[in-house]
């Protein structure tokens, strides 16, 4: 029973809050339910909190009573106190606070594992969802939303666990049990309490939901406001070069008073509502004092009567205010729980059943076969490419920017899966191949090395997790990362910042080298660094590159004559397809495209 | 502390206005406990029925009198709060656009803004808070024990023995959860750094197969977040029962010794009554003010965050000739530059003269000083030692305001602003006819793409030109430049996205366009340099070669080494297959 009334009851209310449209209701029903299925893994924690929050307000609600009773056994006056009652009565009033105490922190003991835990194994899900997701996922959604979702919206969650749902239970029960203790001591009394306490609930909601448009405004012309401050101050240096400090500023006042205009009205007004919530309970008191007083010459109500009364009309005041507040937290957390539940719900990238070959060792013979593939249908980024790689083989593909280069790199790691066509490794179809096992086969360095917030010794590592400190430092000589290593200040146990910002790009690159020789795969994809390298480092780079493709079947996405010219084949793509093939002197003879392009740099530019 | 106190001034008439109005209100909420007493104790015990309505009267009538005092009191608060903010802003945003770029990089440019924006909201609503609960918590915890000491001051001592059990808790509470909830920050920052870490590295994560690695390091910080947790959150849920039970058994005893009194006459029941009602009130305004103690160490470090930007002088202060600069010669003097005192040196000592008419390359690796060379000239940046002179004259003494506006410059980083491309080009000279726009941008190369939108020069752009491809930024980035008709133009790096015949356009229009003035190229490519009339060559800070191509060629070793990688080669392979 404790189980239903407690969490179907803030269901039932939330149907009555979002009473905008049938699916969302039903989708709201939905994931509160995902969300206590998760809660209902700790049953045992869960009905013990319950039970304690039952217990503690039963005893909260009995202690104005007692006080009502310990005013009447001193309201006749000197002398004739009557302190046997007095006595037991205080004492069953320590009694009550006690064992109130107690349950409390029972409660609040049990519940913030029951809290805790839930969120914990809601985050460890996401996170485990996330790392089975395929790329087109993380393309199409921007890194900021996915990390909202699994921060804000999970902290949400945690704090209606924490707070809410105790506090709601707690509420219903000390509106009832009040309203229940009011009837049973002077119904008259209760009835006019009645009157005053709806009033001013439904006058303060009236109240919020005017001052919730005002907000609104408040909050775009925050928003435009904090819109210009960061356009302009991450333009501050043109704005000085310019000399145009003058004309932003004047522009800034204008928006920025827009903003204190909205902001005064929306402060005035939302500043109304908590000494209206104080009048109202100063007028329940105003009543039952007077009333109360009046009843009481009349003989139908003892001081104590009132006394309890004054206490009990505060604690009914109070949760109605609360149990709203609280359901719009709930509100916001379905919708935060929603939107992570989205993402559990996404199609993983999981094995298909046909990928059944897993081969033991590769021996790199890869095989393009009329691939074409676009990362938006009807929009192929590769049209009908065919192309082979035996063993050991090196493959040049040039082409512009937004050829699609990068793409066949994604479709060889099957982040993606081309639309027709096939891809084979040692004859096998790579869409029945386990994708671990083809991963593992292979490596890249891409232009920008993706670095973790460790040290050097554990991102080289990556590469082979099994790898002795000596096999690590081995890699880093072989792409001569291993100097510029030693001459940091903790040598390779140099902790990293977030995403290595404090190497140069030419270093993350040698890096990503070092941890790809580590991993020694039979295929290796490289996509040479274009900018932002200077001359001495690129030929560092260019070194270890050629090293570390010695006997391995290597893909190289090209911008480097030298490069280009030791390959066994040069593939020139142009607008998804190969336009040109051959080695570089065939394709110099033919002056076509590839031609054209050498030419082009000829004028200091890049392939 | 004083320097935003120092804002509040202008509105210290409302300041003061805002706690009068709130006093009214809680002196309204101390009277009604007490009138409540005299009911029971004169009203009823004396069977007054008119006393007792008239006093219930008298009730509502002080209760009305104090929502007109709460609601003036957030009145004020609210117009006092937020002027407060906007004008700080204000200050804070001016004194932004006076940094100089040292100022600038000290802060970064993501620090400057959340300190502009979060910050500075962060500091309103604490003045709005010190307004109505910093005034009205006091007032009541006064107000309440003044009232509680008037009916019985031997009751009230009851006070004396769990005041200080009280300020013990609490004082325990914040001393040890504070730096728990340090930890627990920690810890969360760990989770959503390896979170953030596998979502921008998912590829390499998927590449190398490493999910279940991932998960394992992930679970980790995971579970230590949920024990933190568990333990901060049973800290504060445990003190707090125990916090209210103290308070409760102060009630208990209030009700026995009361009691007592009664018996003996020195009280009377209404007495009790109200005596209760002032004792809860004051217990629950001390755990008010506990809350409060947590929210103004919040504030503070706005507080201080914000004080740092007023307390920062700009660098760099303008001088005082106002001759403009008419030809643009442009001298270095034994420059020597570093950001930072305790840095290596980034600039050694460079010495050259660039003469009106002449357009000058810099070429050289990253990091070899290129931008910060040019970055002097406009006295971005103060030089260590030595000097910089343009048209003859130290660009100390001169008006910044005059000196930067002989200047054209394009930045490495083609940025624009919201607004439509007219605006963003008149950026360079505002008060620019439509012709001379339009002149510019044709010597850019801009004019055709513009043209080819449906709103041609009245195209919106979205913040920092978004809709635009890198090419079409920078060739407006250079009409912007051009419109200004400047006496130096500075080109850092700016044709990168550009192809190479346009590129070529550009150069041709650019020596037209600057004929008799001063024009610097800096560029990391060969073939941008080759048509200059002097080519700087930097290596770590130093100039190391300076001539045409074809002396460089001969006589400069860096220089051939760049020659060599970036064309050799290619012209010679491309001659080879010509043959």
């Amino acid at each position: 029973m404790v189980r239903q009334g407690g969490f179907g009851g803030p269901g039932r209310r939330h149907r009555r809050y979002t009473s905008t449209g049938d699916s969302t209701i039903k989708d709201s029903r939905k994931t509160l339910q995902r969300l206590w299925s998760y809660l209902g893994r700790q049953k045992l924690g869960l009905i013990t909190v319950f039970l304690m929050v039952l217990a503690s307000s039963v005893l909260n609600l009995a202690s104005p009573y007692l006080l009502g009773r310990g005013i009447d056994a001193m309201n006749l006056g000197k002398g004739k106190v009557d302190f046997a009652s007095l006595k037991v009565t205080v004492l069953l009033l320590i009694g009550a606070y006690l064992l109130g105490t107690l349950t409390t922190a029972v409660q609040t003991y049990i519940m913030a594992s029951v809290a805790q835990n839930t969120v914990r194994d809601l985050r460890r899900d996401l996170f485990a969802k996330i790392q089975t997701l395929p790329i087109r996922f993380f393309d199409t959604r921007s890194r900021g939303e996915i990390m909202s979702r699994s921060t804000n919206d999970i902290d949400n969650i945690n704090q209606i666990l924490n707070q809410s749902i105790i506090q709601i239970f707690s509420s219903i029960l000390m509106v009832a049990g009040s309203l229940f203790m009011m009837f049973w001591i002077s119904p008259l009394l209760t009835f006019l309490n009645l009157i005053i306490a709806p009033v001013g609930f439904l006058l303060t909601r009236k109240i919020a939901s005017f001052t919730h448009q005002q907000f609104e405004l408040q909050q775009e012309a925050l928003g435009d406001l904090n819109g210009y401050i960061e356009e302009t101050v991450t333009g501050q240096k043109v704005i000085k070069a310019f000399g145009r400090e003058q004309n932003v500023i004047e522009s800034f006042r204008e928006i920025n008073k827009r903003y204190r205009s909205a902001a005064v009205k929306a402060q005035i007004l939302s500043g109304i509502v908590p000494p209206l919530m104080n009048t109202m309970g100063n007028l329940s008191f105003a009543t039952v004092a007077g009333v109360g007083g009046w009843l009481a010459l009349r003989g139908i109500v003892s001081v104590g009567n009132i006394a309890s009364l004054l206490n009990y009309s505060k604690q009914l005041n109070r949760p109605l205010n609360e149990i709203a507040d609280q359901f719009n937290m709930i509100q916001s957390a379905v919708a935060g729980a929603e939107r992570v539940f989205e993402i559990m719900d996404e199609i993983s990238e999981t094995d298909d059943p046909q990928e059944i070959y897993t081969p033991e060792k590769w021996e790199g013979n890869v095989v393009f076969d009329d691939i074409t593939f676009g990362y938006e249908k009807d929009k192929p980024v590769l049209k009908n490419i065919t192309m082979q790689a035996l063993p050991g083989q090196t493959v040049a593909l040039v082409g512009p920017t937004g050829a699609g280069k990068t793409t066949v790199v994604n479709l060889l790691m099957r982040f993606y899966d081309p639309d027709s066509g096939k891809i084979c490794v040692d004859g096998y179809n790579i869409r029945q191949v386990k994708k671990d096992n083809i991963r593992k086969a292979s490596s890249m360095v891409l232009q920008d090395t993706h670095l973790f917030s460790d040290t050097v010794m554990e991102n080289i590592r990556y590469g082979r997790l099994d790898a002795t400190d000596e096999e690590v430092i081995k890699a880093a000589q072989i792409a001569g990362a291993h100097s510029f290593i030693s001459h940091l200040s903790q040598g390779y146990n140099t902790l990293l910042s977030r995403d290595g910002g404090n190497l140069s790009q030419g270093q993350r690159q040698m890096l990503a080298i070092a941890r790809a020789a580590l991993a020694n795969p039979t295929i290796l994809i490289l996509d040479e660094a274009t900018s932002n390298v200077d001359t001495r480092t690129e030929i560092k780079i260019q070194k270890a590159m050629k090293i570390l493709m010695e006997g391995r079947t290597s893909f190289v996405i090209a911008h480097r004559l030298s490069t280009i010219r030791d390959a066994d084949e040069i593939v020139v793509i142009n607008e998804g397809r190969i336009v040109e093939r051959g080695t570089h002197e065939q394709l110099i003879e033919k002056k076509g495209f590839y031609y054209g392009l050498c030419k082009s740099q000829q004028h200091g530019y890049q392939i | 502390m004083k320097k935003l106190l120092a804002y509040l001034k202008p509105y210290w008439k409302l300041a003061v206005l805002g706690p009068l109005a709130m006093f009214v209100e809680v002196a309204c909420d101390l009277m009604q406990p007490n009138l409540m007493s005299q009911i029971v104790d004169e009203g009823i015990k004396t069977g007054n029925l008119d006393f007792v309505i008239k006093t219930g009267l008298h009730m509502v009538l002080i209760a009305i009198i104090g929502i007109a005092g709460g609601i003036g009191c957030s009145f004020f608060a609210g117009i006092v709060s937020q002027s407060f903010g906007a004008d700080l802003r204000e200050d804070l945003y001016r004194r932004v656009e006076n940094f100089s770029f040292k100022n600038i990089d000290k802060f970064t440019t993501g620090s400057l803004i959340t300190r502009l924006t979060n910050d500075v909201v962060q500091l309103q609503t604490a003045v709005l808070v010190m307004m109505r609960m910093m005034v009205r918590t006091p007032l009541l915890l006064v107000g309440s024990f003044i009232m509680a000491v008037r009916i019985n001051a031997r009751l009230a001592l009851i006070l004396i023995v769990c005041l200080p059990i009280l300020l013990i808790l609490g004082y325990l509470l914040i001393k040890k959860a504070m730096p728990f909830f340090t930890k627990v920050q920690q810890a969360l920052d760990k989770v959503n750094t390896i979170l953030q870490e596998n979502l921008a590295g998912i590829r390499v994560v998927k590449a190398f197969v490493r999910g279940e690695y991932e998960k394992q390091k992930f679970n980790k910080a995971n579970d230590n977040l949920t024990r933190l947790n568990i333990t901060a959150s049973r800290m504060i849920g445990l003190t707090m029962p125990l916090m209210f039970l103290v308070m409760n058994m102060c009630i208990a005893a209030a009700l026995w010794f009361g009691g007592m009194n009664v018996n003996i006459g020195t009280m009377q029941t209404g007495e009790v009554i109200a005596f209760i009602n002032y004792l809860t009130q004051i217990l629950f305004s001390l755990l008010r003010v506990g809350f409060m103690l947590i929210f103004f160490s919040r504030a503070k470090v706005s507080a201080d965050r914000v004080i740092e930007i007023l307390s920062t002088t700009p660098e760099i202060v303008s001088g005082s000739c106002d001759s403009p600069v008419e030809k643009g010669k442009v001298e270095f003097k034994d420059v020597y530059f570093s950001y930072s005192e305790k840095q290596e040196p980034v600039l050694k000592d460079i010495n050259f003269t660039a003469l009106p008419g002449q357009m000058i390359a810099i070429i050289g690796t990253t990091g070899s000083g290129k931008t910060t060379l040019v970055n002097l000239i406009p006295r971005f940046y103060d030089v260590t030692s030595g000097s910089v002179l343009v048209d003859d004259i130290d660009v100390k003494e001169r008006n910044l305001k005059v000196l930067r506006s002989a200047i054209g410059i394009v930045p490495q980083n083609p940025l624009l602003f919201s607004g439509t491309i007219i605006e963003n080009i008149k950026w360079g000279k505002e008060d620019a006819t439509e012709e001379e726009v339009i002149a510019a941008a044709k010597a850019a190369q801009a004019h055709d793409f513009i043209m080819s939108f449906p709103e041609n020069y009245n195209t919106v752009l979205g913040q920092r030109g978004v809709n635009l491809s890198g090419g079409q930024k920078q060739r407006l980035t250079i009409a912007r430049a051009l419109l200004r008709k400047p006496a130096i133009l500075i080109l850092d790096d700016s044709t990168s996205a550009v192809d190479v015949t346009t590129e070529a356009r550009i150069q041709k229009a650019l020596k037209e366009w600057m004929k008799d003035k001063t024009c610097f190229i800096i560029t990391s490519r060969i073939s941008s340099a080759i048509s200059a009339d002097d080519i700087l060559v930097m290596e770590e800070g130093q100039i190391i070669g300076r001539g045409t191509h074809s002396e460089l060629i001969e006589s400069c070793a860096i220089y051939q080494e760049i020659y060599h990688s970036q064309m050799d080669k290619l012209i010679e392979s491309t001659a080879e297959g010509a043959i």
